[in-house]
């Protein structure tokens, strides 16, 4: 360009301002994701030494990972319980704010009240007090006391599980759901952005589909199924990736509690770096399964 | 069939039409009011499951402690006291935290946002070699958790240089441990708190803008970053606002990367986290109490600091409640 031989092409030239646009992104890229990630890797394979000098990794191939695997007694335990987790708390956040999305689609009064509810926990539920909440031992055992001493049985939720439970059909199954019903709170504070998603994908269907819909004999629930979920399916891909990112990289997981606290606490970097790569090859291992399942069943629209 | 019938007599009364419309007309009507009370059932007990422990909270954190172990007080204080603030204000140095937070979290989200707005604009509107590639870098960035580039970026600070400069002519690195120009530098280079996410969704936006528009600039004589700033801002104000609230937001409460690379500075999120230590210390060192606070007041004073740290942002959410919602849902996010 300096040499100033004759004006480079336009497509040259917007090549090359696209690339002083993005430029901020690869240099970032470059130095803290990159290299990092190479050198966290490497560090997962070796002993680090840290001195005040510096940091020596020594190379001792895979003696981290047999480590989490073989030795440590807590990382399996928390790793196959964190991933049953993520499993329920997905399908839950998707099914609630998919009908969530769905009544605060329809008009009524109050509704920007009660949107403005749903979306809160996106402004405080979010980073450190979230943790403050939960990481409170001490009330944690308060509130065991005081339900211990309501005598819960009589509630009427109680009953309910009682009966399906001594019904006999799949227990395992019900269970389950009680425990995602028991922290629907969890799953509300955690679906906001889902809902926010979901909303914008419902408001971009036409109403003359539902109207042909109806005159053609079909009843809600029908044009649920066939209008509204096919044509808001390629949010659901958004979506699933969108819940699983979110639960896997809170920071009061327990796994990455683990993580941090063996870097943090302990100094052990090349153990710790080893059991975060694990958690990321794992976890990128599921969102590249759903995407895979899900781009099959989601219909595109035009 | 209703409507036709309503049409021709206007002052038939409902059931007249009702058996015009053979039962039609009842049946939708009892539906109707069935399904708004249903729902209006179902939308107060979620709106009240969200707002609970905020409405909690702020009962719990005006009660004296004694109000606390009295069975005959649930959520109205006997003994209403502003004492609790005072003392969660002094635990968390309230003031300077407040100033420090702010300070941080507006800088940090205006350059994070700008840094964002430049790079999603050019993934949005120009076509250059390995464009695909370097997206999905993007996507990649928002699927790594931080904590797997943590530790190394840990050791890169504490023993910082550029192209062994410092090495050079001091002899030793930097160490920018607890400093905040770590962080400054990782927000201009994109890699900071959820900025994956605010690129991907700023790109969205400028792709949805008509090419004419550009175009019509650039005939007309525009250069590349006059077009940017005069024919493009302007019109993603609604998005930009929506992303630079969140970042504020989320920087805010963060404590990850606060408590990674902003340690020594005084932030309301990383003093919160402490609150419940000093208040032990507190009742053992000055007050001479033995094994510290109790369970309940400890807990109304975290409660307390909590309601604290969050108050600012609800006064926000209160006034650009529009900002955060109506224009990210109309921005549609489309893949």
């Amino acid at each position: 360009m300096k040499k100033k031989k004759k004006p480079a092409g336009l497509q040259k030239r917007k090549a090359i301002s696209g690339y002083l646009f993005i430029s901020p992104f690869i240099v970032g890229f470059l130095l803290f994701m990159v290299k990092p990630l190479f050198q966290s890797l490497y560090m997962s394979l070796s002993t680090v030494n840290v001195s005040t000098s510096g940091f020596q990794p020594v190379f001792n191939g895979i003696e981290n990972y047999k480590k989490a695997f073989l030795i440590d007694p807590d990382f399996n335990r928390l790793l196959t319980e964190e991933l049953g987790k993520m499993v329920v708390n997905t399908i839950a956040v998707l099914v609630f704010s998919f009908f969530v999305a769905l009544i605060l689609n329809q008009k009524f009064r109050g509704r920007a009240f009660v949107r403005a509810v749903f979306f809160l926990p996106v402004i405080i539920s979010s980073g450190v007090i979230l943790g403050v909440e939960y990481d409170n031992t001490l009330l944690a055992g308060l509130q065991e006391t005081i339900q211990q001493s309501a005598n819960s049985d009589t509630s009427i939720t109680a009953a309910i599980e009682n009966i399906l439970v001594t019904s006999g059909v799949g227990s395992r199954v019900f269970e389950t759901v009680f425990e995602v019903v028991d922290g629907i709170y969890d799953v509300a504070i955690s679906s906001g952005i889902q809902i926010l998603i979901f909303l914008s994908a419902l408001q971009t269907i036409s109403e003359s589909m539902y109207e042909a819909a109806d005159i053609e004999g079909c009843t809600a629930w029908e044009s649920l199924w066939k209008i509204t979920f096919p044509m808001i399916s390629s949010m659901l891909l958004v979506n699933v990736v969108y819940t699983i990112v979110d639960f896997c990289m809170r920071t009061d997981s327990e796994v990455m509690e683990m993580i941090t606290e063996q870097m943090t606490l302990y100094l052990d970097y090349g153990f710790s770096s080893a059991m975060a790569w694990i958690y990321f090859v794992i976890v990128g291992a599921a969102i590249g399964l759903c995407a895979l399942f899900l781009s099959k069943v989601v219909y595109y629209y035009e | 069939m209703s409507k036709a019938a309503g049409k021709i007599k206007k002052n038939n009364n409902f059931w007249e039409r009702n058996r015009m419309s053979e039962g039609y007309l009842l049946k939708k009507t009892v539906m109707g009011i069935c399904v708004r009370i249903i729902r209006a059932f179902l939308l107060f007990g979620m709106c009240f499951l969200i707002l609970q422990p905020i409405l909690n909270k702020l009962s719990i954190s005006l009660m004296k402690e004694s109000d606390l172990y009295n069975p005959l007080v649930v959520n109205v204080p006997l003994h209403v006291t502003a004492a609790n603030y005072q003392l969660a204000a002094d635990f968390m140095g309230y003031g300077k935290a407040f100033m420090n937070t702010l300070f941080i979290s507006l800088s940090i989200a205006f350059l994070q946002i700008a840094v964002c707005t430049l790079v999603g604009y050019g993934f949005a509107r120009f076509k250059f070699p390995l464009k695909n590639f370097w997206f999905a870098c993007v996507l990649l960035m928002i699927v790594i958790p931080p904590q797997t580039v943590a530790t190394s970026l840990h050791l890169h600070f504490r023993f910082f240089d550029i192209l062994g400069i410092f090495k050079a002519t001091t002899g030793s690195t930097l160490n920018l441990r607890g400093s905040v120009l770590p962080y400054y530098m990782m927000s201009a280079g994109c890699m900071g708190l959820k900025n994956g996410l605010y690129i991907f969704l700023i790109r969205q936006f400028f792709r949805n803008i008509p090419f004419e528009l550009e175009e019509a600039a650039y005939v007309d004589g525009c250069g590349t970053l006059r077009t940017f700033f005069s024919i493009m801002l302007p019109d993603a104000k609604p998005i930009l606002t929506s992303c630079f609230l969140f970042a504020f937001v989320w920087q805010w409460t963060d404590g990850f990367y606060s408590s990674m690379f902003l340690g020594n500075v005084e932030l309301l999120s990383i003093q919160l986290t402490r609150i419940a230590d000093r208040l032990g210390q507190y009742f053992q060192n000055v007050l001479k109490i033995q094994g510290g606070a109790s369970i309940g007041y400890t807990n109304c004073i975290v409660a307390t600091g909590t309601l604290m740290v969050i108050a600012p942002l609800l006064i926000l959410y209160l006034f650009v409640q529009k900002g955060f919602v109506e224009s990210l849902s109309s921005s549609g996010i489309k893949m």
